[in-house]
């Protein structure tokens, strides 16, 4: 089970922080296939964020395959996002660039903006649709 | 069964025959069921007058309001209404004042939640109400509302004076009740912030006018926050600007593109209001859930020359 953690002044709405919540909790296997979701009325009792809310993000981690309703039980978790696990080759590149960079003399801001640029560049479609 | 929890329609009150003496005027707008709506004004902006219509416990002077497809007296056994001052009886005890819950409705009582509620706040339930602080009377009072199972929940500023803790806790409860239950609830307030994230539909009053009516989203989306170099914002319509040497700051509604060079945000809850609030002259919007913000923006066109006129007029006293 996932408890979300709601910031409201984070700028990031509050249904997509569902959304990441739910898909960082896949990756990291916190969240197997087959796993129940809280239901609305719990996250929102927890959050007291608006139940509309819940849905909606429901409804997108559903619309992305991830999560299925099932009539009068609940939502339950499709699949799995452990694609790339904490020993895959592509964490090891990242692990000795990251080594390298630090040697350079970056610090931890540098290098966060510094991927964060390269991420937006490659990853146009995924932010900024929010109209 | 309608899909429409409130309705007014040209809704105006005025309490005595002075000249200024309209608490609410020319207010139509619209909540669909299952909503969470956040009623928000400055003081004396019409809130708990709107409230009160709805309840059932004031009579437009004209116009008219509907509430759960009937009129409010004969929805009354659906809805709760909790009015600001919290009325109970002093002289009973909380039990007392749970099981009066019950036996005045007896069809709907839910004795499980209203006992939750009480229990939830520490209260002991041999306490007399005249012993309780006034946090802990809304949470009797919301106890009750919540017992009688309503269809439609009326809220006038529930949250006031309660702690932080409690108030967090007994919105996710009300929250959590219409998640199970679909219940639209309607809370004013004008502690803007705490209903950021709880609401999806917004009435914001000024004056006794409805300046935004519609689904927060929408509402959001059709308003952008724009910073640049002096200069002209027309064709858009323009909420409010400041302007700091030569930079400009304005919420504005696009019309069409923004031209490049303007540095563009959306807005909070908190932003959209306290720039209508501080800009009492800018033009009424009501949108609604059928079609998108620009089409209805588009029908609603008309109105809004209209309502800024009469927000000018009547919007001196706030």
């Amino acid at each position: 089970m996932v408890e979300y953690r709601i910031d409201r002044r984070s700028g990031v709405a509050t249904y997509v922080q569902i959304v990441q919540q739910t898909k960082q909790a896949l990756r990291l296997g916190l969240l197997e296939p087959g796993d129940k979701l809280p239901t609305a009325r719990e996250v929102v009792e927890a959050t007291a964020i608006n139940p509309n809310t819940v849905l909606k993000a429901y409804r997108e981690l559903e619309r992305e395959g991830l999560v299925e309703a099932r009539r009068g039980l609940g939502t339950f978790v499709r699949k799995s996002l452990g694609a790339h696990p904490v020993d895959s080759p592509l964490r090891g590149e990242l692990d000795r660039w990251t080594v390298r960079a630090k040697e350079t003399g970056l610090e931890r801001g540098d290098v966060e903006a510094l991927f964060t640029s390269v991420l937006d560049e490659h990853f146009k479609e995924d932010q900024g649709d929010e109209a | 069964m309608t899909d429409t929890a409130i309705e007014a329609a040209a809704l105006g009150k005025r309490f005595g025959w002075r000249q200024k003496g309209w608490a609410l005027r020319d207010c139509t707008l619209r909540l669909p069921v299952g909503r969470v709506c956040a009623v928000v004004g400055p003081n004396g902006a019409g809130k708990s007058t709107l409230l009160a219509h709805a309840a059932g416990l004031l009579a437009p002077t004209e116009g008219g309001i509907s509430v759960l497809g009937t009129t409010p007296s004969a929805a009354r056994e659906r809805m709760a209404y909790v009015a600001q001052d919290k009325p109970l009886y002093p002289q009973l005890t909380v039990a007392e004042t749970l099981r009066m819950g019950a036996e005045l409705n007896p069809r709907r009582w839910d004795a499980a939640v209203a006992e939750r509620i009480v229990e939830e706040g520490g209260l002991d339930f041999g306490s007399k109400i005249r012993s309780l602080s006034g946090g802990q009377r809304t949470r009797v009072a919301l106890a009750l509302a919540l017992g009688k199972r309503p269809e439609l929940l009326l809220l006038d500023e529930p949250m006031a004076d309660l702690d932080p803790l409690a108030r967090h806790q007994l919105m996710g409860t009300l929250l959590a009740d219409s998640a199970e239950h679909g219940t639209t609830v309607v809370m004013s307030s004008h502690v803007v912030a705490e209903l950021e994230g709880s609401c999806d539909h917004l009435f914001l009053l000024g004056g006794g006018r409805v300046r935004l009516a519609g689904p927060l989203d929408a509402l959001i989306a059709a308003h952008t926050l724009v910073t640049g170099p002096t200069g002209d914002l027309a064709p858009h319509t323009v909420v409010e600007s400041r302007t700091t040497g030569r930079q400009i700051t304005a919420l504005i509604r696009p019309e069409g593109r923004i031209a490049a060079g303007w540095q563009t945000a959306e807005p909070s809850l908190e932003e959209l209001v306290l720039a209508h609030l501080r800009a009492p002259g800018a033009p009424a919007l009501t949108l609604t859930d059928e079609g998108d913000a620009d089409n209805s923006r588009g029908g609603n066109g008309g109105d809004d020359d209209g309502e800024t006129n009469g927000t000018r007029t009547h919007g001196a006293s706030v």
